[in-house]
Protein backbone atom coordinates (compact mmCIF):
# COMPACT_ATOMS: atom_id res chain seq x y z
CA UNK A 1 0.00 0.00 0.00
CA UNK A 2 1.31 3.46 -1.00
CA UNK A 3 0.36 6.21 1.43
CA UNK A 4 0.84 9.92 0.72
CA UNK A 5 1.27 11.59 4.12
CA UNK A 6 1.22 15.28 5.08
CA UNK A 7 2.46 16.92 8.29
CA UNK A 8 2.04 20.59 9.28
CA UNK A 9 1.53 20.65 13.06
CA UNK A 10 4.28 23.12 13.98
CA UNK A 11 7.43 24.39 12.24
CA UNK A 12 7.68 22.16 9.20
CA UNK A 13 5.52 21.55 6.17
CA UNK A 14 6.25 17.99 5.15
CA UNK A 15 5.01 15.33 2.73
CA UNK A 16 6.13 11.76 2.08
CA UNK A 17 5.23 8.61 0.18
CA UNK A 18 5.48 5.47 2.32
CA UNK A 19 5.19 1.86 1.12
CA UNK A 20 3.52 -0.63 3.47
CA UNK A 21 4.27 1.57 6.49
CA UNK A 22 7.97 0.68 6.44
CA UNK A 23 9.73 2.00 3.35
CA UNK A 24 9.94 5.74 2.63
CA UNK A 25 9.92 6.30 -1.15
CA UNK A 26 10.27 10.01 -0.47
CA UNK A 27 10.27 12.42 2.47
CA UNK A 28 10.27 16.18 1.89
CA UNK A 29 10.50 18.72 4.71
CA UNK A 30 10.22 22.49 4.20
CA UNK A 31 11.44 24.03 7.42
CA UNK A 32 10.36 27.39 8.73
CA UNK A 33 13.22 27.51 11.19
CA UNK A 34 15.00 30.23 9.19
CA UNK A 35 11.85 32.28 8.97
CA UNK A 36 11.10 31.85 12.65
CA UNK A 37 14.64 32.74 13.63
CA UNK A 38 13.76 36.24 12.44
CA UNK A 39 10.83 36.28 14.85
CA UNK A 40 12.77 34.32 17.44
CA UNK A 41 10.31 31.45 17.47
CA UNK A 42 7.19 29.94 16.00
CA UNK A 43 4.56 32.58 15.35
CA UNK A 44 1.09 31.11 14.72
CA UNK A 45 -0.26 33.30 11.94
CA UNK A 46 3.10 33.55 10.22
CA UNK A 47 3.47 29.78 10.43
CA UNK A 48 0.00 29.27 9.00
CA UNK A 49 0.62 31.54 6.00
CA UNK A 50 3.95 29.86 5.32
CA UNK A 51 2.42 26.36 5.50
CA UNK A 52 -0.14 27.50 2.96
CA UNK A 53 2.62 28.64 0.61
CA UNK A 54 4.62 25.41 1.10
CA UNK A 55 2.00 22.69 1.17
CA UNK A 56 1.34 22.39 -2.59
CA UNK A 57 4.99 22.39 -3.70
CA UNK A 58 5.99 20.00 -0.89
CA UNK A 59 3.32 17.44 -1.92
CA UNK A 60 4.34 17.71 -5.58
CA UNK A 61 7.97 17.24 -4.62
CA UNK A 62 7.17 14.17 -2.50
CA UNK A 63 5.34 12.56 -5.44
CA UNK A 64 8.14 13.51 -7.86
CA UNK A 65 10.88 12.18 -5.56
CA UNK A 66 8.93 8.92 -5.18
CA UNK A 67 8.65 8.76 -8.97
CA UNK A 68 4.91 8.35 -8.89
CA UNK A 69 1.66 10.18 -9.57
CA UNK A 70 -1.49 10.42 -7.48
CA UNK A 71 -2.84 7.50 -9.54
CA UNK A 72 -0.43 5.12 -7.75
CA UNK A 73 -1.39 6.34 -4.28
CA UNK A 74 -3.78 4.11 -2.31
CA UNK A 75 -4.61 6.44 0.59
CA UNK A 76 -3.89 9.89 1.99
CA UNK A 77 -2.99 10.64 5.60
CA UNK A 78 -2.43 13.93 7.43
CA UNK A 79 -1.59 15.02 10.97
CA UNK A 80 -4.78 15.78 12.88
CA UNK A 81 -3.20 16.99 16.14
CA UNK A 82 -1.89 17.99 18.58
CA UNK A 83 -0.35 21.22 17.36
CA UNK A 84 -1.19 24.79 16.45
CA UNK A 85 -4.70 25.05 14.98
CA UNK A 86 -3.76 27.40 12.13
CA UNK A 87 -0.85 25.17 11.11
CA UNK A 88 -2.69 21.85 11.43
CA UNK A 89 -5.62 23.08 9.35
CA UNK A 90 -3.43 23.70 6.29
CA UNK A 91 -2.06 20.15 6.00
CA UNK A 92 -5.24 18.47 7.19
CA UNK A 93 -7.48 20.27 4.73
CA UNK A 94 -5.00 19.78 1.87
CA UNK A 95 -5.09 16.04 2.63
CA UNK A 96 -8.88 15.95 2.74
CA UNK A 97 -9.20 17.90 -0.51
CA UNK A 98 -6.76 15.62 -2.34
CA UNK A 99 -8.49 12.51 -1.03
CA UNK A 100 -11.91 13.82 -2.00
CA UNK A 101 -10.74 14.87 -5.45
CA UNK A 102 -9.00 11.57 -6.17
CA UNK A 103 -11.64 9.39 -4.50
CA UNK A 104 -9.10 7.94 -2.06
CA UNK A 105 -9.50 6.95 1.60
CA UNK A 106 -8.37 9.62 4.07
CA UNK A 107 -6.97 9.19 7.57
CA UNK A 108 -6.12 11.70 10.31
CA UNK A 109 -3.08 10.73 12.41
CA UNK A 110 -2.05 11.72 15.94
CA UNK A 111 1.31 13.50 15.69
CA UNK A 112 2.69 11.72 18.80
CA UNK A 113 1.69 8.32 17.44
CA UNK A 114 3.52 9.35 14.29
CA UNK A 115 6.72 10.01 16.26
CA UNK A 116 6.55 6.48 17.69
CA UNK A 117 5.98 4.97 14.25
CA UNK A 118 9.22 6.52 13.01
CA UNK A 119 10.59 3.33 14.59
CA UNK A 120 8.86 1.30 11.85
CA UNK A 121 10.98 3.18 9.30
CA UNK A 122 14.15 1.65 10.76
CA UNK A 123 15.40 -1.10 8.43
CA UNK A 124 15.31 -4.72 9.57
CA UNK A 125 12.63 -6.63 11.50
CA UNK A 126 9.65 -4.65 12.82
CA UNK A 127 9.45 -3.61 16.47
CA UNK A 128 8.20 -6.32 18.84
CA UNK A 129 5.35 -5.83 21.35
CA UNK A 130 5.01 -5.13 24.17
CA UNK A 131 7.23 -2.09 23.69
CA UNK A 132 8.01 0.86 25.91
CA UNK A 133 8.18 4.18 24.05
CA UNK A 134 10.09 7.25 25.20
CA UNK A 135 8.91 10.34 23.30
CA UNK A 136 11.40 13.17 23.89
CA UNK A 137 11.22 16.42 21.97
CA UNK A 138 11.04 20.17 22.47
CA UNK A 139 7.35 19.98 23.24
CA UNK A 140 6.87 16.48 24.70
CA UNK A 141 8.37 14.06 27.20
CA UNK A 142 6.16 10.98 27.53
CA UNK A 143 6.67 7.34 28.60
CA UNK A 144 4.09 5.24 26.78
CA UNK A 145 3.51 1.49 26.95
CA UNK A 146 2.40 -0.21 23.77
CA UNK A 147 0.91 -3.72 23.94
CA UNK A 148 -0.09 -3.76 20.28
CA UNK A 149 -0.59 -1.47 17.30
CA UNK A 150 -2.65 1.54 18.35
CA UNK A 151 -2.77 0.65 22.06
CA UNK A 152 -1.15 3.33 24.18
CA UNK A 153 -0.93 3.59 27.93
CA UNK A 154 0.77 6.80 29.05
CA UNK A 155 2.60 5.90 32.26
CA UNK A 156 4.51 9.11 32.81
CA UNK A 157 5.42 12.46 31.38
CA UNK A 158 6.82 15.83 32.25
CA UNK A 159 5.07 17.91 34.86
CA UNK A 160 6.64 21.15 33.63
CA UNK A 161 9.28 21.55 30.91
CA UNK A 162 9.87 19.03 28.13
CA UNK A 163 13.39 17.58 27.89
CA UNK A 164 14.20 19.39 24.63
CA UNK A 165 12.94 22.63 26.07
CA UNK A 166 15.14 22.14 29.15
CA UNK A 167 18.15 21.76 26.83
CA UNK A 168 17.23 24.96 25.01
CA UNK A 169 16.66 26.98 28.16
CA UNK A 170 19.91 25.77 29.71
CA UNK A 171 21.63 26.71 26.45
CA UNK A 172 20.20 30.18 26.76
CA UNK A 173 21.38 30.47 30.39
CA UNK A 174 24.85 29.47 29.22
CA UNK A 175 24.81 32.02 26.40
CA UNK A 176 24.73 29.33 23.68
CA UNK A 177 22.86 29.83 20.37
CA UNK A 178 19.43 28.33 19.54
CA UNK A 179 18.69 25.43 19.44
CA UNK A 180 20.40 24.59 22.73
CA UNK A 181 20.52 20.78 22.43
CA UNK A 182 23.37 20.29 19.95
CA UNK A 183 25.37 23.20 21.45
CA UNK A 184 25.14 21.79 24.97
CA UNK A 185 26.19 18.37 23.68
CA UNK A 186 29.23 19.91 21.96
CA UNK A 187 30.26 21.88 25.06
CA UNK A 188 29.77 18.81 27.25
CA UNK A 189 32.04 16.78 24.97
CA UNK A 190 34.78 19.36 25.46
CA UNK A 191 34.56 19.16 29.24
CA UNK A 192 34.26 15.34 29.34
CA UNK A 193 33.74 15.61 33.12
CA UNK A 194 32.62 18.04 35.81
CA UNK A 195 33.73 18.49 39.44
CA UNK A 196 30.09 18.83 40.59
CA UNK A 197 26.63 17.43 39.90
CA UNK A 198 23.35 19.18 39.21
CA UNK A 199 20.21 17.85 40.97
CA UNK A 200 17.94 15.17 39.51
CA UNK A 201 14.20 15.28 40.19
CA UNK A 202 13.38 11.58 40.54
CA UNK A 203 9.66 12.12 41.31
CA UNK A 204 9.70 8.90 43.35
CA UNK A 205 6.70 6.65 43.09
CA UNK A 206 5.85 7.96 39.63
CA UNK A 207 7.21 7.74 36.11
CA UNK A 208 6.85 11.48 35.70
CA UNK A 209 9.64 13.92 34.95
CA UNK A 210 10.36 17.45 36.12
CA UNK A 211 13.06 19.65 34.66
CA UNK A 212 12.19 23.07 36.07
CA UNK A 213 14.22 22.55 39.29
CA UNK A 214 17.25 21.61 37.20
CA UNK A 215 16.73 24.80 35.20
CA UNK A 216 16.80 26.91 38.37
CA UNK A 217 19.85 25.04 39.71
CA UNK A 218 21.63 25.65 36.40
CA UNK A 219 20.81 29.35 36.63
CA UNK A 220 22.25 29.57 40.17
CA UNK A 221 25.39 27.71 39.08
CA UNK A 222 25.89 30.10 36.16
CA UNK A 223 25.38 33.10 38.44
CA UNK A 224 27.92 31.92 41.00
CA UNK A 225 30.53 31.95 38.24
CA UNK A 226 32.62 29.21 39.80
CA UNK A 227 32.46 26.83 36.81
CA UNK A 228 32.92 27.23 33.08
CA UNK A 229 30.29 26.82 30.36
CA UNK A 230 31.55 23.38 29.26
CA UNK A 231 31.52 21.98 32.79
CA UNK A 232 28.01 23.24 33.48
CA UNK A 233 26.84 21.91 30.09
CA UNK A 234 28.31 18.52 30.99
CA UNK A 235 26.67 18.43 34.42
CA UNK A 236 23.35 19.53 32.93
CA UNK A 237 23.35 16.93 30.15
CA UNK A 238 24.30 14.16 32.58
CA UNK A 239 21.42 15.14 34.91
CA UNK A 240 18.82 15.02 32.09
CA UNK A 241 20.19 11.82 30.57
CA UNK A 242 20.46 10.09 33.97
CA UNK A 243 16.77 10.63 34.75
CA UNK A 244 15.51 9.81 31.23
CA UNK A 245 17.61 6.64 30.88
CA UNK A 246 17.12 5.64 34.53
CA UNK A 247 13.33 5.82 34.47
CA UNK A 248 13.00 4.30 31.00
CA UNK A 249 15.21 1.30 31.80
CA UNK A 250 13.51 0.65 35.15
CA UNK A 251 10.06 0.80 33.61
CA UNK A 252 11.09 -1.45 30.70
CA UNK A 253 12.26 -4.04 33.25
CA UNK A 254 9.12 -3.78 35.40
CA UNK A 255 6.77 -4.10 32.45
CA UNK A 256 8.68 -6.86 30.74
CA UNK A 257 8.91 -4.83 27.55
CA UNK A 258 10.55 -6.68 24.67
CA UNK A 259 11.88 -3.51 23.09
CA UNK A 260 12.38 0.19 23.86
CA UNK A 261 11.36 2.61 21.10
CA UNK A 262 12.73 6.16 21.22
CA UNK A 263 11.14 9.05 19.36
CA UNK A 264 11.44 12.84 19.04
CA UNK A 265 14.28 15.26 18.38
CA UNK A 266 16.15 14.70 21.68
CA UNK A 267 16.79 11.11 20.49
CA UNK A 268 19.61 12.71 18.46
CA UNK A 269 21.57 13.27 21.72
CA UNK A 270 24.51 10.85 21.75
CA UNK A 271 24.76 10.55 25.55
CA UNK A 272 21.06 9.70 25.79
CA UNK A 273 21.45 6.98 23.16
CA UNK A 274 24.52 5.57 24.93
CA UNK A 275 22.93 5.49 28.38
CA UNK A 276 19.64 4.03 27.15
CA UNK A 277 21.51 1.25 25.36
CA UNK A 278 23.79 0.64 28.36
CA UNK A 279 21.01 0.47 30.98
CA UNK A 280 18.00 -1.04 29.21
CA UNK A 281 17.59 -4.80 29.56
CA UNK A 282 16.17 -5.10 26.01
CA UNK A 283 17.08 -3.76 22.56
CA UNK A 284 16.73 0.02 22.16
CA UNK A 285 15.55 1.20 18.74
CA UNK A 286 16.27 4.79 17.69
CA UNK A 287 15.21 6.11 14.27
CA UNK A 288 17.72 8.10 12.17
CA UNK A 289 17.70 11.83 13.05
CA UNK A 290 15.73 12.88 9.95
CA UNK A 291 12.82 10.74 11.16
CA UNK A 292 13.17 11.87 14.80
CA UNK A 293 12.39 15.52 14.12
CA UNK A 294 9.02 16.43 12.57
CA UNK A 295 8.47 14.74 9.21
CA UNK A 296 5.66 13.20 7.17
CA UNK A 297 7.20 9.74 6.70
CA UNK A 298 6.37 8.87 10.31
CA UNK A 299 2.75 9.95 9.71
CA UNK A 300 2.58 7.60 6.73
CA UNK A 301 4.04 4.76 8.82
CA UNK A 302 1.42 5.23 11.56
CA UNK A 303 -1.39 5.60 9.00
CA UNK A 304 -0.54 2.28 7.39
CA UNK A 305 -1.67 -0.02 10.19
CA UNK A 306 -4.90 1.97 10.75
CA UNK A 307 -5.68 1.78 7.03
CA UNK A 308 -4.82 -1.93 6.94
CA UNK A 309 -7.54 -2.42 9.57
CA UNK A 310 -9.98 -0.60 7.31
CA UNK A 311 -10.05 2.57 9.43
CA UNK A 312 -10.59 5.93 7.75
CA UNK A 313 -11.54 9.41 8.94
CA UNK A 314 -14.73 11.17 7.83
CA UNK A 315 -14.06 14.28 5.75
CA UNK A 316 -16.02 16.46 8.19
CA UNK A 317 -13.77 15.52 11.11
CA UNK A 318 -11.92 18.44 12.70
CA UNK A 319 -8.35 18.81 13.92
CA UNK A 320 -7.49 18.77 17.65
CA UNK A 321 -4.92 20.87 19.48
CA UNK A 322 -4.28 19.22 22.86
CA UNK A 323 -1.91 16.40 23.80
CA UNK A 324 -4.16 13.36 23.98
CA UNK A 325 -3.18 9.70 23.72
CA UNK A 326 -6.84 8.69 23.71
CA UNK A 327 -7.30 10.30 20.28
CA UNK A 328 -5.49 7.81 18.12
CA UNK B 1 -1.73 55.62 36.87
CA UNK B 2 -3.41 56.83 40.01
CA UNK B 3 -6.46 54.57 39.93
CA UNK B 4 -4.38 51.43 40.04
CA UNK B 5 -3.68 49.32 43.05
CA UNK B 6 -0.43 47.52 42.50
CA UNK B 7 0.44 45.16 45.25
CA UNK B 8 3.11 42.64 45.95
CA UNK B 9 3.31 39.42 47.93
CA UNK B 10 5.73 36.59 48.51
CA UNK B 11 5.19 32.84 48.24
CA UNK B 12 7.30 30.33 50.14
CA UNK B 13 7.63 27.79 47.34
CA UNK B 14 6.08 26.12 44.31
CA UNK B 15 2.98 24.80 46.03
CA UNK B 16 2.15 28.21 47.48
CA UNK B 17 2.58 29.81 44.07
CA UNK B 18 0.28 27.14 42.64
CA UNK B 19 -2.37 27.80 45.33
CA UNK B 20 -2.29 31.51 44.52
CA UNK B 21 -2.76 30.66 40.85
CA UNK B 22 -5.69 28.43 41.76
CA UNK B 23 -7.37 31.29 43.61
CA UNK B 24 -6.89 33.53 40.58
CA UNK B 25 -8.09 30.77 38.25
CA UNK B 26 -11.38 30.49 40.15
CA UNK B 27 -12.02 34.21 39.53
CA UNK B 28 -11.17 34.20 35.82
CA UNK B 29 -13.81 34.23 33.11
CA UNK B 30 -14.01 34.29 29.34
CA UNK B 31 -12.19 37.26 27.84
CA UNK B 32 -9.69 37.67 30.66
CA UNK B 33 -6.04 38.20 29.79
CA UNK B 34 -3.25 37.55 32.30
CA UNK B 35 0.32 38.42 31.40
CA UNK B 36 3.21 36.86 33.29
CA UNK B 37 6.70 38.31 33.14
CA UNK B 38 9.79 37.15 34.98
CA UNK B 39 13.11 35.32 34.54
CA UNK B 40 13.50 31.61 33.90
CA UNK B 41 12.58 29.62 36.98
CA UNK B 42 10.59 32.30 38.80
CA UNK B 43 7.40 30.21 38.62
CA UNK B 44 5.41 31.41 35.59
CA UNK B 45 4.43 27.91 34.51
CA UNK B 46 3.86 26.94 38.15
CA UNK B 47 1.42 29.83 38.61
CA UNK B 48 -0.33 28.82 35.39
CA UNK B 49 -0.67 25.24 36.68
CA UNK B 50 -2.62 26.72 39.58
CA UNK B 51 -4.75 28.83 37.23
CA UNK B 52 -5.56 25.63 35.31
CA UNK B 53 -6.59 23.98 38.56
CA UNK B 54 -8.82 26.95 39.43
CA UNK B 55 -10.47 26.68 36.01
CA UNK B 56 -11.05 22.92 36.53
CA UNK B 57 -8.91 22.15 33.52
CA UNK B 58 -8.30 18.57 32.50
CA UNK B 59 -4.73 17.34 32.38
CA UNK B 60 -1.46 18.72 33.67
CA UNK B 61 -0.49 22.19 32.52
CA UNK B 62 3.10 22.15 31.29
CA UNK B 63 5.37 24.61 29.56
CA UNK B 64 4.35 25.72 26.05
CA UNK B 65 7.77 27.22 25.19
CA UNK B 66 8.27 25.05 22.14
CA UNK B 67 4.76 24.40 21.00
CA UNK B 68 4.02 28.13 21.62
CA UNK B 69 0.51 27.48 22.84
CA UNK B 70 -1.26 24.80 24.85
CA UNK B 71 -5.01 24.61 25.16
CA UNK B 72 -6.88 23.00 28.05
CA UNK B 73 -10.60 22.29 28.37
CA UNK B 74 -12.10 23.41 31.67
CA UNK B 75 -14.80 25.66 33.09
CA UNK B 76 -13.40 28.05 30.50
CA UNK B 77 -10.86 27.03 27.89
CA UNK B 78 -7.37 28.00 29.04
CA UNK B 79 -5.01 29.21 26.30
CA UNK B 80 -1.48 29.13 27.69
CA UNK B 81 0.98 30.97 25.47
CA UNK B 82 4.74 31.38 25.85
CA UNK B 83 6.49 34.11 23.85
CA UNK B 84 9.84 33.34 25.36
CA UNK B 85 11.71 33.52 22.07
CA UNK B 86 9.87 36.54 20.66
CA UNK B 87 11.81 39.74 20.76
CA UNK B 88 9.99 42.25 18.59
CA UNK B 89 6.86 43.92 19.99
CA UNK B 90 6.02 45.41 16.59
CA UNK B 91 5.31 42.00 15.09
CA UNK B 92 2.79 40.98 17.73
CA UNK B 93 -0.22 42.97 16.56
CA UNK B 94 -0.66 40.98 13.37
CA UNK B 95 -0.49 37.62 15.07
CA UNK B 96 -4.12 37.26 16.03
CA UNK B 97 -3.12 36.33 19.57
CA UNK B 98 -5.81 38.42 21.22
CA UNK B 99 -8.57 36.62 19.33
CA UNK B 100 -8.08 33.64 21.63
CA UNK B 101 -9.33 35.67 24.60
CA UNK B 102 -12.74 35.78 22.92
CA UNK B 103 -12.90 32.01 23.25
CA UNK B 104 -11.60 31.60 26.80
CA UNK B 105 -8.95 32.73 29.26
CA UNK B 106 -5.63 33.82 27.79
CA UNK B 107 -2.48 33.46 29.90
CA UNK B 108 0.68 34.73 28.23
CA UNK B 109 4.19 34.15 29.52
CA UNK B 110 6.61 36.74 28.28
CA UNK B 111 9.75 36.95 30.35
CA UNK B 112 11.22 40.14 28.88
CA UNK B 113 8.14 42.29 28.61
CA UNK B 114 5.43 43.26 30.98
CA UNK B 115 2.58 45.71 31.01
CA UNK B 116 3.40 47.37 27.70
CA UNK B 117 2.05 44.38 25.79
CA UNK B 118 -1.46 44.35 27.24
CA UNK B 119 -3.85 46.04 24.78
CA UNK B 120 -6.81 46.53 27.15
CA UNK B 121 -8.08 45.39 30.51
CA UNK B 122 -6.36 42.61 32.33
CA UNK B 123 -3.78 41.67 34.88
CA UNK B 124 0.00 41.81 34.67
CA UNK B 125 1.96 39.72 37.16
CA UNK B 126 5.70 40.23 37.54
CA UNK B 127 7.56 37.35 39.16
CA UNK B 128 11.05 37.45 40.62
CA UNK B 129 13.30 35.57 42.99
CA UNK B 130 12.88 36.33 46.70
CA UNK B 131 15.58 36.64 49.33
CA UNK B 132 15.30 33.04 50.44
CA UNK B 133 15.99 29.97 48.32
CA UNK B 134 12.46 28.90 47.36
CA UNK B 135 10.82 32.26 47.90
CA UNK B 136 9.28 34.11 44.95
CA UNK B 137 7.93 37.65 44.89
CA UNK B 138 4.84 38.38 42.79
CA UNK B 139 3.81 41.90 41.88
CA UNK B 140 0.26 42.40 40.62
CA UNK B 141 -0.38 45.28 38.21
CA UNK B 142 -4.08 45.58 37.33
CA UNK B 143 -5.17 47.28 34.10
CA UNK B 144 -8.67 48.74 33.93
CA UNK B 145 -11.73 47.85 36.05
CA UNK B 146 -11.55 44.14 35.27
CA UNK B 147 -7.91 44.03 36.36
CA UNK B 148 -8.86 45.74 39.63
CA UNK B 149 -11.65 43.21 40.14
CA UNK B 150 -9.23 40.31 39.69
CA UNK B 151 -6.79 41.76 42.18
CA UNK B 152 -9.64 42.22 44.68
CA UNK B 153 -10.60 38.58 44.22
CA UNK B 154 -7.13 37.70 45.48
CA UNK B 155 -8.04 39.33 48.74
CA UNK B 156 -6.07 42.51 48.28
CA UNK B 157 -6.78 46.23 47.82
Amino acid sequence: MNVLAIESSCDETAAAVIVDGRVPRSSVVASQVDLHARYGGVVPEVASRQHLRNVGPVIEQALADAGCTLAEIDAIAATRGPGLAGSLLVGYNAGKALAYGAGLPFLGVNHLEGHIYANWLVEGPEPVFPALCLVVSGGHTDLVFMRAHGQYERLGGTRDDAAGEAFDKAGRLLGLPFPGGPHIAREADQAASAPFELPRAWMHGTYDFSFSGLKTATLHTVERGQYGVSEIAFAFQEAVVDVLAGKTSRLARELGAKEVLVAGGVAANRRLREELRRRCPVPVRIPPPKFCTDNAAMIGAAANYHLALGETSPLDEDIFTTNNWARV
Amino acid sequence: MADQHDFELATGGEEETRLLGEKLGRALRKGDVVLLSGDLGTGKTCLTQGIGRGLNCQGNVNSPSFVLMNEYDGRETLFHVDLYRIEDVEELDELGLWDYAERGVLVIEWPERGAELLPGDGLVIELRYGDMDRQRRLKFLPRGPRGEELVRSLGAA
